[in-house]
């Protein structure tokens, strides 16, 4: 058996992004669209974490933190927007969303 | 080969716990996978010698971020909406495609740069054993990441009373 490199880290990070692309693409609830995003950011944060210890530097590490802190920020105003969003119309539906598409 | 089991089974069950989030019909039941991969993926940290982002993980994300999930699940009553209605202009079928256009595409980077040099584990691993993780990071946070490290802080200030101010009844 192989030993598990940065490597398998990696194609495990790239299958995650791509199961959250695939909720952004294909689910119309934007709560479900908000979740997937935060699957992406996990997809990156393993990368981070895998190439910090490929590379033992601490530093990759640091900048997941950053990313964690603004997936909270982001959250925390989307939700709030996702909040008022259905106050005003009663749906959470994307592709009633469209106020200000041409 | 212990190590390779502890991975495999956690990239089964962080890849389905990720599918059960997109395909979850009821949204409470796909907040509670979502914590599931969280967990997941916190493990996956401990595995990668990243304590410190693990116990991050948990506190931050399975804890407070998730709560805030349930949070707006819980507030916006989804049993009230009728069925959603589907935009005829929306093509499903697209998404799928560029997903899986996506996909191939990270897979020829990762196959085309895996040839090129095989990843070496540590190739600059220091001689003298490595301090604790935590102290490590605390360390590159305090000193050279200090001036990112308050901005951030700042950010979540104002995320914080973005949000209070977002989701405030208007009294107007």
């Amino acid at each position: 058996m192989v030993p598990i490199t940065p490597y398998h880290y990696l194609v495990l990070s790239a299958a995650l992004f791509t199961i959250g692309v695939l909720g952004v693409m294909l689910r119309r609830n934007v709560i479900i669209i908000f979740m997937s995003i935060e699957l992406m950011l996990n997809a990156v944060n393993i990368n981070l974490a895998a190439f910090s210890q490929q590379w033992q530097n601490a530093i990759g590490q640091v900048f997941a933190i950053f990313v964690i802190a603004v997936a909270a920020a982001e959250a925390a105003v989307g939700l709030g927007i996702i909040l008022a969003f259905f106050r005003n119309k009663d749906t959470l539906n994307v592709d009633e969303m469209n106020t200000l598409r041409w | 080969m212990l190590e390779a089991i502890v991975f495999y089974t956690l990239a089964v069950f962080t890849l389905g716990f990720g599918v059960l989030v997109i395909t979850a019909r009821n949204t409470v039941h796909s907040v509670l996978f979502l914590v599931a991969n969280f967990l997941c993926v916190a493990v996956l940290y401990v595995a990668l010698a990243a304590e410190f982002l693990a116990v991050i993980q948990v506190l931050v994300y399975a804890g407070g971020i998730v709560v805030l999930y349930l949070f707006v699940v819980m507030l916006v009553n989804l049993k009230a909406i009728p069925e959603a209605r589907v935009d005829p202009r929306r093509r499903s079928r697209l998404g799928f495609v560029l997903a899986a256009a996506l996909l191939a595409e990270v897979s020829a980077i990762l196959v085309y740069a895996g040839s090129r040099s095989p990843m070496a584990p540590a190739p600059g691993a220091p001689a003298t054993p490595a301090p604790g993780n935590t102290e490590t990071v605390g360390w590159l946070l305090y000193t050279d990441y200090l001036v990112p490290f308050e901005v951030a802080s700042v950010l979540l200030l104002v995320a914080m009373i973005g949000a209070i101010l977002l989701a405030r009844k208007q009294e107007a």
